[in-house]
């Protein structure tokens, strides 16, 4: 029989605490309170005290309510059923289908053994040429998209979650917006891929709190299913919630703040999810690509800072089109030297002339005279812009290179584009040359 | 020796801490393993308070309880040094990772420890020294061979004092946990000597005759390094630079190119991708100086981001205590470790548990000299034979915001001899390697003769200067003379600092061709052009550059290279477009 505890003598923020024994560190417990029970997890343990954070948050919990240990940490269930279904922050259903009680598996597991990862070498076409040409995405990567607010990176997130070659997609939403969980469900139900999708949706009107195990229960299903041979493809959005939440239980528990009164293992926290991103050497692979608004646009903010630091490469998404300066991926060289040799020269030096055409730009707008190398440059930064640079444009890759090498070859001469000869030889739009 | 094992009790538990209750003694930094359940958790013992201990659990704790047993083995945290590690990738506690995959399948299983080197495996061992001989720690007593190197069995180096051979055994093979050797002290103690011997990753190997002030540069093949920035062997540097800056890119190159004997590369909670591009990468690639594969003279040391925390930490000091065992054979020695602020950041997190008053930005106060230490490590030795071993260390330091002013990046640079600095502008505008030319500095001397440097350095400056003039007054407010100076440092910077780390013949310049190039380019500093204005200047650089980096592709001395370096030439005589 299962103790019950029925003395709670401390609650402050969303963390309770209680006297109890045998209690392991970070097991579940279910908080009955008068409107319903609520799962927690244990977060320190000291002596007989047991402090618990309580996922639906601790309004209206009275010191008399009763606490029950569950013997097990979080879990949650993983089968096929889940496709097509939308749960909430606490792994309940969310839409009017039963609760999964079966093949329940622990969340946030061990870390895979780098010696049984193997190095991604499938490229995931997006149609987008500012990621296909100049920021390739690839199987396994994990890549956020940093915006800010206002910005239409959920239409992006759905945009590449459509379009990509994937098995299976799992969305976690973390303080999603109610509009935007039904813009997702709805996008992906048009398009006929919401019976292969999993939700985890946590909206801005749940607790805080219930938010922190979205991440671990969307990537604990992924690795079963990526173990199971398939490609997953991982939605999150938005970190930046998640660590927050973080930062609230942090300040509760009377961490000391390290940066901007986030918790000192941020970086760690947002490590051990982001790289659960795998190819897994004989088995499936998970991707991830995760939305994380910048607070005031700045990107030296703690949460955009480390997780720059942790993942793959980021997007930039900015003024509604995906900025070249910054926007990286980092696995992009592992598949761009396959796809077409000019691949490569195109990729680096559109964006140099696109460097120096946004100098350009400055020195105009201070009303100096322009060069008649800087008119070239205007002229070549307003095509770059309006033709590869536009989210509306949707081409495959190499149909976007020769709209590069068009650009080019319509501007300047080909030694002022400091390619190699060779290429020039094999790729240099010959009528063009002709027609100047 | 202590036989009764020494026990407490689990009393707390706070993310990767675990506090104990003991009842006899506990020794600082001693480790001790937490058993919850049927797992043994290996940890270490950071502070002591009256009868309580507070550890560092290497592994995640989810599930230890209040009541939970541990035992104290009192052995600091050691690695085993011997013939056997080069080409291995050990996590940050030298459990080696491919046999753990062997046994335990996808995931790193909390609690499952294994042996860094093989105890089945036999080693050739050829005797140096005969009975009645003299020796003492760190003596040569024979070798193995291990992969190209003649691995030395050495005296251990725990031993003091002197001590005398009273038993070799012949040449033969053997297993590394066999005795191959018998010593005796002044006071008549034996001591067995196999070919194995453990050490405390925390305390230096110094088993030499003195340390010496490196002088001679590393040849690191990357030309803004060597020519601006250089490394001296034995020396120390760091490269700092936002994420994006190409840190790890660098530091990958490094590890395939530098002119050293043996390459450590610590990964430190990085990402575990990385790692898995060397595994891949490593076997095929041939060492040009030996025509063995890169990866017979490298160890990786890997604690990924997503590793347990607290082991980030050890994954340093394992890896800078291997880098010591080989110099005492009298090689050089590369360790990189990437990134030292992750390092930083776990004593940060551990810190905080402890609830220790926090320093700057919540770093603990001892962050400096914890820091300093670790680059101490390094260096140019004499060994007692005479010969001369050397342990160069390359640190990359992730600063928050890419700010050098945080204090991982100030407390670094007050120790190194180098800082080649990364810059975000320079990344987002390609160029790479992204280093910044005017900001990064170093002690040490280039193998490009000073003079030739300097006049490129303030060519540099010059031209960097007009540029920023050009931003306030425009083009047309500079003469053509300055608008050249611009044109000619943009060029340098072009065709010369940057390197196409994905062309296989610009990836990396070996020393004489560097001096080579260097020589011309400095020709066309020198040279006075007379343009009719900016846009011929503007054109003429251009084209020359166009035939520079074809010929930064084409082999030294080949026909291509001689071809393009006339072309050049001729280009520069005539001065015209």
């Amino acid at each position: 029989m299962q103790k019950v505890y029925t003395k709670i003598f401390q609650i402050a923020g969303d963390v309770i605490t209680v006297e109890a024994d045998d209690v392991g560190y970070r097991e579940l417990a279910e908080v009955r309170i008068l409107r319903g029970v609520s799962l927690a997890q244990v977060i320190r343990l000291d002596g007989k005290k047991v402090s618990l954070q309580v996922l639906a948050g601790s309004r209206g919990i009275s010191t008399d309510d009763q606490v029950r240990f569950l013997k097990r940490p979080m879990q949650v269930s993983y089968s096929g059923n889940l496709l097509g279904r939308v749960f909430n922050g606490s792994g309940g259903p969310r839409d009017h289908g039963p609760a999964l009680t079966e093949n329940l598996i622990d969340i946030g597991g061990p870390s895979v053994n780098p010696a049984k990862r193997i190095v991604p070498k499938n490229m995931i076409r997006t149609g987008i040429p500012m990621i296909d040409v100049f920021n390739s995405l690839v199987e396994s990567q994990k890549l956020p998209i940093f915006s800010i607010a206002g910005e239409p990176y959920n239409e992006l997130l759905a945009r590449i979650a459509l379009q990509a070659e994937v098995d299976l997609i799992i969305l976690g939403g973390m303080g999603l917006k109610y509009d935007d969980y039904l813009f997702f469900r709805d996008t992906l139900d048009q398009h006929g891929s919401l019976s292969r999708s999993i939700l985890f949706i946590h909206t801005a009107a749940d607790p805080t709190v219930e938010c922190l195990l979205v991440p671990d229960m969307c990537l604990a299903v992924a690795e079963q299913f990526a173990l199971e041979g398939k490609r997953v493809l991982v939605l999150l959005t938005d970190m930046t919630n998640f660590s927050d939440a973080l930062k609230e239980v942090a300040i509760t528990m009377e961490q000391i703040p390290s940066n901007r009164g986030y918790p000192g293992d941020l970086y760690s926290q947002l490590a051990a999810r982001y790289e659960k991103a795998v190819d897994f050497h004989g088995a499936g692979s998970i991707t991830i690509l995760a939305v994380t608004t910048m607070p005031g646009d700045d990107v030296t903010h703690p949460v955009p800072d480390n997780t720059g630091y942790i993942t793959e490469g980021q997007f930039y998404l900015r003024g509604g089109h995906i900025e070249p300066f910054g926007s990286l991926s980092r696995l992009k060289q592992q598949v761009n030297g396959k796809t077409r040799s000019d691949h490569r020269a195109i990729m680096d030096r559109m964006i140099q002339l696109f460097a120096d055409y946004r100098e350009t730009l400055e020195k105009r707008s201070m009303g100096f005279q322009m060069s008649a190398w800087d008119e070239k440059l205007l002229r070549y930064g307003r095509r770059f812009e309006e033709e590869l640079m536009d989210l509306s444009v949707n081409i495959p890759l190499e149909q976007a290179l020769d709209r590069g090498w068009e650009i080019l070859s319509a501007i300047f001469d080909s030694a002022e584009t400091g390619m190699k000869d060779s290429l020039i030889q094999e790729y240099w739009p010959k009528q063009m040359e002709e027609r100047k | 020796m202590n036989t009764d094992i020494r026990t407490g009790k689990v009393i707390g538990v706070n993310g990767n801490m675990a506090a104990v209750e003991f009842e006899k003694n506990v020794t600082q930094n001693e480790v001790a393993y937490v058993c919850a359940g049927r797992e043994r958790l290996k940890s270490e013992v950071i502070r002591i308070r009256g009868s309580r201990a507070e550890l560092q659990v290497f592994e995640d704790t989810t599930g230890i309880k209040i009541g939970d047993a541990v035992e104290f083995t009192g052995e600091l945290l050691s690695v085993q040094i011997g013939p056997g590690l080069l080409g291995q990738i050990f996590d940050g506690l030298q459990n080696p990772l491919p046999q753990l995959a062997e046994r335990h399948g996808f995931f790193l299983k909390r609690g499952a420890y294994l042996n860094a080197l093989d105890e089945k495996k036999t080693w050739e061992f050829t005797p140096a020294v005969r009975p009645g001989d003299k020796v003492r720690a760190g003596d040569k007593l024979g070798t193995v061979p291990e992969k190209i190197f003649r691995h030395w069995i050495m005296v251990p180096f725990a031993l003091q004092g002197e001590w005398e051979v009273v038993d070799i055994v012949g040449k033969g093979n053997y297993t590394i946990a066999t005795t191959v050797a018998m010593l005796k002290d002044a006071a008549g103690r034996i001591h067995a000597v196999t070919m194995v011997q453990t050490w405390p990753v925390k305390i230096a190997i110094k088993a030499y005759a003195q340390k010496l002030k490196p002088t001679q540069p590393l040849v690191t093949k990357l030309r803004i390094i060597d020519t601006l920035v250089p490394v001296a062997i034995g020396g120390t540097f760091c490269t700092p630079g936002p994420f994006g800056a190409g840190k790890t890119v660098l530091q990958h190159l490094l590890s395939r190119h530098a002119e050293v004997d043996i390459v450590i590369v610590a990964a430190c909670g990085e990402r575990a991708g990385e790692v898995v591009e060397i595994l891949e990468e490593f076997p095929h690639l041939v060492d040009p100086r030996t025509n063995r594969s890169l990866m017979e003279r490298t160890i990786i040391i890997c604690n990924t981001s997503s590793m347990p925390v607290a082991a980030r930490e050890s994954s340093v000091y394992t890896g800078v205590t291997l880098a010591e065992y080989y110099r005492q054979m009298g090689l050089n020695v590369l360790l990189l470790a990437d990134s030292t602020s992750r390092w930083a950041q776990a004593m940060r997190e551990m810190s905080g548990r402890l609830e220790e008053i926090p320093g700057e930005e919540a770093f603990p106060a001892y962050l400096e000299s914890r820091i300093a230490n670790f680059y101490e490590r390094a260096g140019l030795v004499k060994l007692r034979d005479g010969s001369k071993g050397s342990i160069t260390i390359g640190g990359a330091v992730s600063p928050a915001g890419g700010n050098f002013e945080e204090p991982v990046t100030q407390a670094t640079l007050k120790v190194v001899g180098a800082f080649h600095g990364l810059s975000r502008d320079r990344a987002n505008a390609r160029k790479y390697p992204s280093v910044d030319p005017l900001d990064s500095w170093s002690k040490y001397t280039s193998f490009i003769d000073g003079d030739k440097v300097r006049k490129g350095v303030a060519l540099l400056k010059k031209s960097h200067s007009v540029n920023q003039m050009m931003k306030v007054v425009g083009e047309e407010g500079i003469s053509t003379h300055e608008f050249v100076d611009y044109l000619k440092g943009d060029f340098l910077d072009a065709v010369y600092l940057q390197q196409n780390a994905f062309d296989k013949t610009d990836e990396a310049t070996s020393a004489d061709r560097q001096r080579h190039v260097y020589d011309l380019i400095e020709g066309i500093m020198d040279k006075e052009f007379s343009f009719e204005n900016k846009d011929t200047a503007r054109k003429f650089f251009q084209q020359l550059r166009q035939i520079f980096i074809t010929w930064n592709s084409a082999d030294f001395q080949s026909e291509t290279f001689r071809q393009k370096e006339q072309e050049i030439r001729h280009k520069i005589s005539n001065g015209a477009v």
